[in-house]
């Protein structure tokens, strides 16, 4: 038995301990938002936060998650930055990647709340995204770590 | 920041209060589905399309599959212009399969495909929102006795004389009783208030907070799930297996055999594939297993030398090519190609004795529900259909042989209980259905001026549409239409022309994928164009204006393309321009790139111009959206995408092998959208053909390399600068 945070609440999962976070999540949470794309960690949908750091759920077992805090996109909340930003820039198409992209966006902004376009080429390549939303990904960025300087 | 992501209790809440109601999300509940759709539920459905509630809820109901290009918000503005309704009551609900929902030019089937959504449906749901404006009209009227004339509908409001008014929900009911009008009155262009406005797209509040439901996702009581281990060739069969192992893992049910392999069926993803790695499977690899790319390079490459079955032809190619003093030939190359969608395809099947349902992502819902229904032993109306939203779909989806349904529904019906079946991205990635490999090869001469007076283009690959229920209306003649766009049909003025073609025909399932036939002739035509040019000592800008004055919508793209790139103007040591032009499904894109290398001979494809001519448009934002997804579409195609054979095995399974565009390589992109008022063409499609030639032919600018095969890798560049 293994016993986690998600989204803030305490979860005890008895399953099998080589069982990738991604299917605890998607499988026995019933938590859909966290996307499988490769299974691999070649393509990033399937990214959380682990205690505040960006990893790739698909890569990290039930076994290590004993009492670590996960963050998926649905835990997020909708006046979020990011997710502000995500729709003022009109970011998703088909939006399978997004909650990925999202994710791993939260996390660079924790380790650099002003990230230049390096930064952001440096942290988010690797997330693929086949419909192409890069551009605006990146311009959504920009705006959230903008909305997060006036605040502070 | 950290405290923004930690969740509160009650966001938690809210989140889960939203998957309920709100306005986009109405999309993704079956149930919500059902019921909108059912007849008396919603006092006023005029047509097909539309039901108006007497809450003032407009309804739409779509009959094209949101991809990511759109069709959730462009096919709603399309009824919401002439309904002169409020925006912000419009929610969507995916069609069920039904004849009233069937594509307006396919036939009798529904289908999202072809870059027609907009294109297809404009008039008919303008036409649907007209009538219900009319009839919502036509009511208030008759309330306050007074002409319908002497009223007005703004914003879901009815307005009449001496301030009178009521909203759509209050009149939804009397309306109802009214007759419909068959020729409803359109608005002029010139009065649209939605139509070419960049209005935010309404799904993605539910792409941005996980609550978007994609076929991977659906969910039912009592649900397994299955990943089926593959024959490793096409056309492979199981001899015999032991599935001992696999039923050893915890989690797992069952292991049985379908067509496409052996199906281990478990309580979720994870032990299903655990189990999938534990079968001891002896195989039948079939007639295919020895197909290997290189060979078949070098049979495409003989018959391009030998003429094909003729595509087209003007004046006399031969006898011009026959007498002229200097000739120019060039052949061209470009690989099978995967789809990738970043949701590897799966689906979702329950059979009962007298009924079925299927939930998945799907552009081709009435020949998936008829396979379906096939392997089920039901007839199609038996089998409710339901539509999720598609991971990208890039034409996937579009199967003839419902590939990913039937493998859904035999393993459904082996295990008599609700199954999901996911492919893994290996999976997706080997068992099939690519763009074909092409191989071209062009003759041409010219005359005093350097223009082209012969043009001889020899095609060789597969068919798409043979061997399917498409073959018919597809293929005349021998030819597949698909084969030969873009090449068939040339807009530049050159007196003789012929193109022909070799279809061939091996194991390797092929498919239409974003932009189908273009995706290769365009590539061939707009380099060898460039070619051409180069030859002559002429700006290969200025050389295709000349070519295309009787072609006005190809030159101001062109023109267009040319300005806002600043065409001419110089640039940094180390940067080539390369332009290209093409007109597919409908509409005119050219675009200008702007190309490095790096000192390992890597492209770098720095900045991406392009200018759109589709006509009259619905959302401009979108249009631009998709030039851009477009541009990176096509740019992972032409530095990355291949798909080879080794002994009839797919050498690629997952993106290390077959790599896409990431955040670091993605250029910088502008997008023009040429004003028209032309008939509407179509905007998924048509970005991505002039990419991988403007491309080559910066290349070719900044370095004399003149790369005629995709992907343009290191190699391919070393290899076109005699380096060794
Ligand atoms: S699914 Fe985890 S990185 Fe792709
Ligand atoms: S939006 Fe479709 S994969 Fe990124």
């Amino acid at each position: 038995m293994i016993t986690f945070q998600v989204n803030g609440i305490s979860h005890s999962v008895d399953l099998e301990a080589d069982t990738p976070l991604l299917w605890v999540l998607r499988d026995h949470l019933k938590l859909t938002g966290t996307k499988f794309g490769c299974g691999e960690g070649l393509c990033g949908a399937c990214t959380v936060l682990i205690d505040g750091q960006p990893q790739r759920s698909c890569q990290t077992s039930l076994a290590e998650m004993q009492d670590k805090k996960v963050t998926t996109i649905e835990g997020v909340p909708v006046s979020h930055p990011l997710k502000k930003a995500w729709l003022t820039e009109e970011v998703s198409q088909c939006g399978y990647c997004q909650p990925g992209q999202i994710m791993n966006a939260a996390g660079l902004m924790t380790s650099k709340p002003h990230p230049t376009d390096a930064d952001i080429d440096n942290a988010m390549s690797g997330n693929l995204c086949r419909c192409g939303t890069y551009g605006r990904i990146r311009k959504a960025i920009h705006v959230a770590s903008q909305q997060e300087g006036e605040k502070s | 920041m950290s405290e923004i992501i930690k969740l509160s209790r009650r966001e938690l809440i809210k989140a889960g209060i939203l998957v309920g109601g709100g306005l986009v999300l109405a999309c993704h509940i079956p149930g919500g589905l059902r019921q909108a759709l059912a007849a008396g539920t919603t006092p006023f459905a005029p047509n097909a399309f539309l039901r108006i509630g007497s809450d003032g809820t407009i309804t739409v109901i779509v009959n094209k599959s949101e991809m990511g290009q759109g069709v959730y918000t462009s096919l709603p503005m399309l009824i919401a212009e002439e309904l002169e309704c409020d925006w912000q009551q419009v929610r969507v609900q995916p069609s069920p399969v039904a004849p009233e929902y069937d594509h307006v030019t396919f036939g009798n089937i529904m289908a999202t495909g072809g870059s027609t959504s907009v294109r297809t449906e404009w008039e008919r749901l303008s036409k649907a929102g007209a009538a219900a404006r009319e009839m919502l009209i036509e009511a208030a009227a008759k309330d306050w006795k007074v002409k319908p004339s002497a009223c007005q509908a703004k914003n879901s409001v009815v307005h009449g004389p001496g301030g009178k008014h009521l909203n759509y929900g209050e009149l939804a009911e009397q309306a109802a009783l009214l007759p419909v009008p068959k020729e409803p009155k359109l608005k002029k262009s010139k009065k649209h208030t939605l139509l070419g406005k960049p209005i935010k797209r309404l799904d993605s509040p539910a792409k941005i907070n996980g609550t978007a439901i994609f076929g991977i996702d659906v969910d039912a009581p009592g649900m397994l799930t299955a990943v089926i281990a593959r024959p490793p060739v096409f056309g492979g069969t199981v001899k015999s297996f032991d599935a001992k192992k696999a039923l050893a893992v915890a989690g797992v049910r069952e292991v049985v055999a379908v067509d496409a392999g052996v199906a281990v069926v478990a309580d979720g993803f994870w032990p299903a594939q655990k189990g999938r790695g534990l079968l001891e499977i002896v195989w039948d690899e079939g007639q295919w297993a020895s197909i290997n790319t290189p060979a078949m390079r070098e049979e495409y490459a003989k018959l391009a030398a030998t003429p094909g079955a003729k595509a087209y032809s003007s004046g006399d190619a031969a006898a011009e090519l026959d007498k002229a003093d200097r000739k120019f030939t060039a052949e061209y190359e470009v690989p099978y190609l995967a789809h990738a969608p970043m949701e590897p395809l799966n689906c979702f099947v329950d059979l009962k004795p007298d009924s079925g349902l299927v939930r998945t992502g799907s552009q081709f819902q009435t020949v998936d529900r008829a396979a379906a229904a096939g392997v089920a032993g039901l007839q199609p109306e038996q089998v409710t259909f339901e539509t999720t939203f598609l991971g990208g779909g890039f034409g996937r989806r579009a199967c003839p042989a419902s590939d990913f349904i039937i493998e859904a529904a035999q393993v459904a019906k082996a295990v008599k209980k609700p199954v999901k079946v996911i492919r893994t991205r290996e999976d997706d990635m080997r068992a099939g259905f690519y763009r074909p490999m092409w191989y071209d090869r062009i003759n041409a001469c010219l005359d005093k001026q350097g223009r082209p007076l012969a043009w001889q283009h020899t095609i060789v690959g597969q068919s798409i549409a043979a061997g399917t229920s498409f073959e018919n209306a597809m293929v005349k003649d021998g030819i597949d239409s698909t084969s030969v766009e873009g090449a068939a049909d040339l807009p530049y003025a050159i007196p003789n022309v012929l193109v022909d073609l070799h279809t061939t025909k091996n194991g390797v399932p092929v498919l239409w994928w974003r932009s189908v036939g273009h995706s290769h002739t365009a590539f061939v035509v707009e380099s060898f164009l460039d070619e051409l040019a180069h030859a002559t000592g002429q700006d290969p800008y200025k050389y295709r204006r000349s070519l295309l004055a009787k072609h006005p919508r190809h030159l101001q793209v062109l023109e267009t393309v040319a300005q806002k790139a600043g065409w001419g103007k110089p640039l940094p040591a180390g940067v080539g321009r390369g332009i290209a032009v093409h007109e597919s499904f409908g509409s005119f894109v050219a675009q200008v790139a702007e190309v490095s290398m790096t000192d390992k001979d890597q492209v770098q494809v720095k900045r991406v111009v392009c200018a759109i001519d589709c006509g009259k448009i619905v959302n401009p934002d979108t249009i631009t959206a998709q030039m851009e997804g477009a541009i990176i579409f096509g740019l992972s195609a032409a530095l990355y995408g291949a798909i080879t054979l080794k002994n009839g095995q797919v050498e690629q399974g997952n993106f290390d092998g077959y790599p896409l565009v990431q955040m670091d390589d993605a250029p910088k992109i502008e997008v023009h959208i040429v004003k028209s008022n032309e008939p509407p063409g179509g905007v998924g499609e048509p970005g991505v053909p002039p990419l991988a030639p403007a491309m080559a032919n910066a290349l070719f600018a900044v370095s004399g390399a003149r790369v005629r095969s995709l992907p343009i890798t290191p190699d391919q560049v070393r290899a076109a600068m005699g380096k060794a």
